[in-house]
């Protein structure tokens, strides 16, 4: 369990941003909770700030790396190489003191690192090591994830630590094993570990990479060019390296005759959550969130609440967190929010609407449009398509979310951001329309 | 005592006129609190005597009132009103006029200069009948010292009335019967006859206060129990919320009540608010040369600004601080409300900077604001200053004189009506019409703080209210009608009324209301 005596674990804090009014018979009420972990670890990790770090205090982390060695690696065979100099330059990320372990994933995950379920615990000899053992990885087999994550999470779990985290890197598809396998296998180790999900290539299914990334609440993107790997699983390391604070839950205890209409992260990413609520006690339910390190992430809240007269006011949702102790008990952050509802007669009070709610909502829209768009070009509806990927268009130049916009520019030729009119491109490129599909979910923040 | 409260004696409600059943314990039009009609003139033996009188007013009335010798800000003076042809309260013949027993202070007291003592009481016209008594009750005053209006505060001869301190009125209550919480708010129950008081026949219930039904919810909560006023079951958190339900709880301000010797005030959230943002300070001290002076500030957040409810505290408690630093040291009462009111801007724009430094990321909401209005009263002047649209009024006690309006509105509505482009009526019937053009907080383009000073020359009442009132009660007439007619002697009692006169009105906004005697009895009549 995580240790609070140590001075470098982030403090949270809990800001809501809400329109409380209500007009007379409204029941809708809709906040932005913004979470944020300061003081923590990314802006002190070993490799930024080692002096933060001092000599006994070892780190209290474990993290498995899987490498997919499935026969098509090999083609191009600079896949494989690029490969295995991105887990070694992960492996040089690691800080001393973590453990660690490199899995080769094929329709059967092999310990590649250091072998005989065990971790390794970093240091200047384990890290040679394990880059000498990187060599023996070679191209060969089928692809069957569930497998991988099955084994990364036993190796994980012989370790004594409160930071679990996985790296996750595939080139294909998941082809030698059911999707219920791969479910049943997200689903055991859903809240045991987090796991980033990278995507090497094209020849990858997008939605099985992000559906990884989301069960296990890591990140998931696109690595079209494995040149680039190194760089991204460096950066993917230094995160985790920043993770301290795990399986932190959003608390939000309800009252009496209210019902939650969804709960989703809404930034960085869009993640939805409502459906993996656990119950905690009358009124109250838990929202996993997975580890944190130094950052800040918005939830939006909808609660329907029963109407009420004007002049009423009521708690319509409370905002805690918590980190669920292994008896069953849970620590409390302290931070807490408060998402409110007051009915009035005042219209103009009551009719707008938070430009915080407004701005999520929009980037929530984003993400679905881009979504139901690209499956619509390819089910082969052009115009369908051409509508959802317009409004995509116009949502993202609205709301000053300029990667995506730069991203559909790729897959659309944009004629009116304003007015969100497109024309399909007549040939985009598999990897633009990929990166476009991994990253849609991504969003910005409320424009100052 | 033999002043028992008998309900049944009065055929109409001496505040509204309504006419009443037997056994009626409350107006059923006002509210009116018919037990605490004093019993008939008979039963007074010295010093009270009525102001109202039963006669039209002759002729001699006509004195020159309000002696407003100037109007500092704006240029617009309180309409100047003769008691001429307002109806003497003449229902129930010789009933009425005990109504306000103790009321009238002699006029001899009215001590704005000593020369004028003797032909001022000569010109008041009601004070015929029982001026002898009166002038006999108050010869150790008639030196030309601010009179000792020993009738003020306590009515004589132990009439029911609610001069108690609050929790004195909250006790009362307690001791009642039962009454079911309707709710989270404290509306009353709309039928204040069916408030099952023992019967005043019955026995001697204790002469004191009796159980204001506007007052009356007040105890309910507050009775230490944590537990959900909505729903009955859940407990309170910390916040304030029902761990249940999550219904807020009644707040500390949700009503108040003061009373300070002569002077009292009410505030009420109203009932379609979901808090109070009006705030209200009341006070007395004394000027220089030893004569009282009672200090009544009342401010009304804007609710289309950040934390309005803080901006009417922190504006009337900067407002009242401040008068009572600047008068005692002998600032002429009209500068040191235009003083107070500098000082409650202040204070206002104080609470913008600190909201800003905290909250950067929400740039849009406004800067705290609210409005002001306040009062002062002395043995001579009477000086009102503002800032928005919460009023004072002039009522005096002899109800055949005009009352009076003493401020004039920074608002839309007022603007419109003093440009000529609507007429009042129009003009408050517009949405805009509330549309303030003057408050306080930092976002106000340049403070105008408007002051008037007033000498009249007869006793009277200053309502000083927000606009939670005066919307029911616009025209200086219509709230002459519901202040009643012993608010002088009663101003607790009286605030009481005109809070509930605008609850019974529908409560659209705050209401909150001070009253003030004029002239400011001296020190020490309060406590005797």
């Amino acid at each position: 369990m995580a240790n609070f005596s140590k001075s470098n674990v982030p403090q949270f804090s809990v800001d809501v941003y809400q329109n409380e009014y209500l007009p007379e018979g409204g029941r809708e009420v809709n906040a932005i909770v913004t979470v944020s972990a300061t003081g923590g670890g990314t802006i002190g990790s070993a490799v930024a700030a080692p002096h933060l770090y001092t000599a006994g205090q070892a780190p209290d982390a474990a993290v498995a790396i899987m490498v997919d060695c499935s026969g098509s690696m090999d083609y191009p065979p600079t896949k494989m190489r690029n490969a295995r100099d991105a887990t070694a330059a992960a492996i040089d990320t690691l800080r001393d003191g973590v453990h660690f372990a490199v899995i080769g994933g094929t329709h059967i995950a092999k310990e590649v690192y250091p072998g005989n379920g065990r971790l390794a615990v970093a240091d200047t000899t384990t890290r040679d090591q394990a880059k000498q053992a990187l060599r023996k990885l070679s191209a060969g087999g089928g692809t069957a994830i569930g497998t991988w994550l099955r084994l990364a999470d036993r190796l994980l779990a012989s370790a004594d630590v409160s930071i679990r985290h996985g790296i996750l890197l595939t080139d294909g598809r998941n082809e030698h094993e059911s999707p219920q396998d791969l479910k049943a296998a997200l689903d055991s180790c859903a809240g045991r570990f987090t796991c980033d999900a990278r995507g090497v290539g094209t020849d990858w299914e997008v939605k099985e990479v992000t559906g990884i990334a989301s069960a296990l609440l890591g990140t998931a993107d696109i690595v079209a060019d494995p040149a680039a790997l190194s760089a991204d699983f460096t950066q993917m390391m230094e995160t985790a390296m920043g993770k301290e604070v795990a399986d932190v839950s959003l608390r939000l205890w309800t009252p009496v005759g209210t019902a939650i209409k969804f709960v989703k992260q809404v930034a960085p990413t869009v993640e939805e959550l409502t459906d993996r609520r656990t119950e905690a006690g009358p009124r109250a339910g838990d929202y996993p969130t997975g580890s944190w390190g130094d950052e800040s992430r918005d939830y939006h809240v909808c609660v329907e609440v029963p109407s009420a007269e004007v002049g009423r006011e009521m708690l319509a949702a409370r905002v805690s967190l918590v980190i669920p102790q292994g008896d069953g008990s849970v620590q409390n952050l302290g931070a807490q929010g408060l998402v409110r509802a007051v009915w009035t007669d005042d219209m103009v009070a009551s009719t707008s609407i938070n430009p915080q709610v407004a701005h999520y909502t929009g980037q929530a829209e984003l993400a679905q449009v881009i979504q139901q768009g690209l499956d619509l070009r390819k089910a082969g509806d052009a115009d369908g398509a051409t509508a959802k990927l317009g409004r995509a268009v116009q949502l993202a130049s609205a709301s000053g979310n300029a990667d995506t916009a730069k991203l559909l520019a790729k897959v659309v030729d944009v004629v009116d951001a304003a007015a969100g009119t497109v024309r399909l491109k007549a040939k985009v490129e598999e990897a633009d329309e990929m990166t476009l599909e991994t990253r849609s979910t991504k969003t910005v923040r409320v424009k100052k | 005592m033999s002043q028992m409260p008998q309900p049944t004696a009065l055929s109409r409600c001496p505040s509204c006129e309504e006419p009443l059943e037997a056994g009626d314990r409350f107006c059923g039009a006002c509210g009116y609190d018919l037990s605490a009609v004093p019993a008939p003139p008979g039963d007074n033996p010295t010093i009270t005597m009525n102001g109202t009188s039963p006669r039209p007013p002759s002729a001699a009335a006509s004195v020159d009132w309000p002696l407003a010798p100037e109007v500092d800000s704006s240029d617009t003076p309180a309409p100047v009103h003769r008691s001429t042809d307002i109806r003497g309260t003449d229902s129930g013949g010789s009933e009425l006029p005990h109504a306000t027993g103790g009321l009238a202070h002699p006029a001899g007291g009215l001590p704005h200069t000593t020369g004028e003592l003797p032909h001022t009481t000569g010109e008041l016209p009601h004070a015929t009948g029982e001026l002898p008594h009166a002038t006999g009750g108050l010869s150790p005053s008639a030196g030309g010292l601010p009179p000792a209006p020993g009738g003020l505060p306590p009515a004589p001869g132990g009439l029911p009335h609610s001069g108690g301190e609050l929790p004195h009125v909250v006790a009362a209550h307690a001791a009642g019967p039962p009454e079911p919480p309707p709710g989270v708010r404290f509306d009353r129950p709309s039928e204040p006859d069916d408030y099952p008081l023992a019967p005043p026949a019955a026995g001697a219930p204790a002469p004191e206060a009796p159980a204001d039904p506007r007052t009356a919810d007040l105890g309910t909560p507050a009775a230490g129990t944590k537990m959900c006023v909505a729903c009955r079951a859940g407990s309170v958190d910390s916040d304030g919320y029902c761990e249940n339900c999550g219904h807020a709880q009644p707040r500390e301000r949700d009503h108040m009540e003061q009373e300070l010797g002569a002077v009292a005030a009410v505030s009420d959230r109203g009932l379609r608010h979901h808090r109070n943002e009006d705030a209200f300070a009341i006070s007395s001290t004394a000027l220089p040369d030893g004569q009282p002076a009672v200090v009544a500030i009342v401010c009304d957040g804007v609710s289309s600004a950040t934390r309005p409810d803080e901006a009417s505290l922190a504006a009337s408690r900067a407002a009242n601080e401040a008068l009572l630093e600047a008068l005692p040291l002998g600032t002429h009462p009209q500068q040191a409300m235009h003083d107070a009111i500098v000082a409650a801007a202040e204070a206002v724009n104080a609470l913008a900077d600190a909201s800003t430094a905290q909250g950067e990321h929400a740039p849009h909401v406004n800067a705290p604001a609210c409005t002001l209005v306040g009062a002062v009263v002395t043995p001579t002047l009477l000086i009102v200053g503002w800032v928005g649209d919460s009023r004072a009024y002039w009522v005096p006690v002899d109800r055949s004189s005009l009352p009076a309006r003493l401020t004039e509105d920074d608002s839309w509505a007022a603007q419109m009506v003093a440009a000529g482009l609507m007429n009042e009526a129009e003009a408050y019937a517009d949405e805009r019409a509330h549309a303030i053009t003057g408050w306080l907080g930092a976002d106000a383009y340049e403070l105008e703080p408007h002051t008037a000073s007033f000498k009249p020359d007869r006793p009277g009442v200053v309502v000083v209210c927000t606009d939670g009132l005066w919307n029911y009660a616009e025209a200086a007439e219509d709230m002459a009608e519901v202040v009643p007619l012993d608010a002088a002697e009663r101003p607790l009692h009286s605030a009481q009324v005109l809070v509930g006169h605008a609850l019974d009105g529908g409560g659209h906004d705050n209401v909150t209301v001070a009253v003030l005697p004029f002239p400011a009895p001296s020190q020490g009549a309060g406590s005797a």
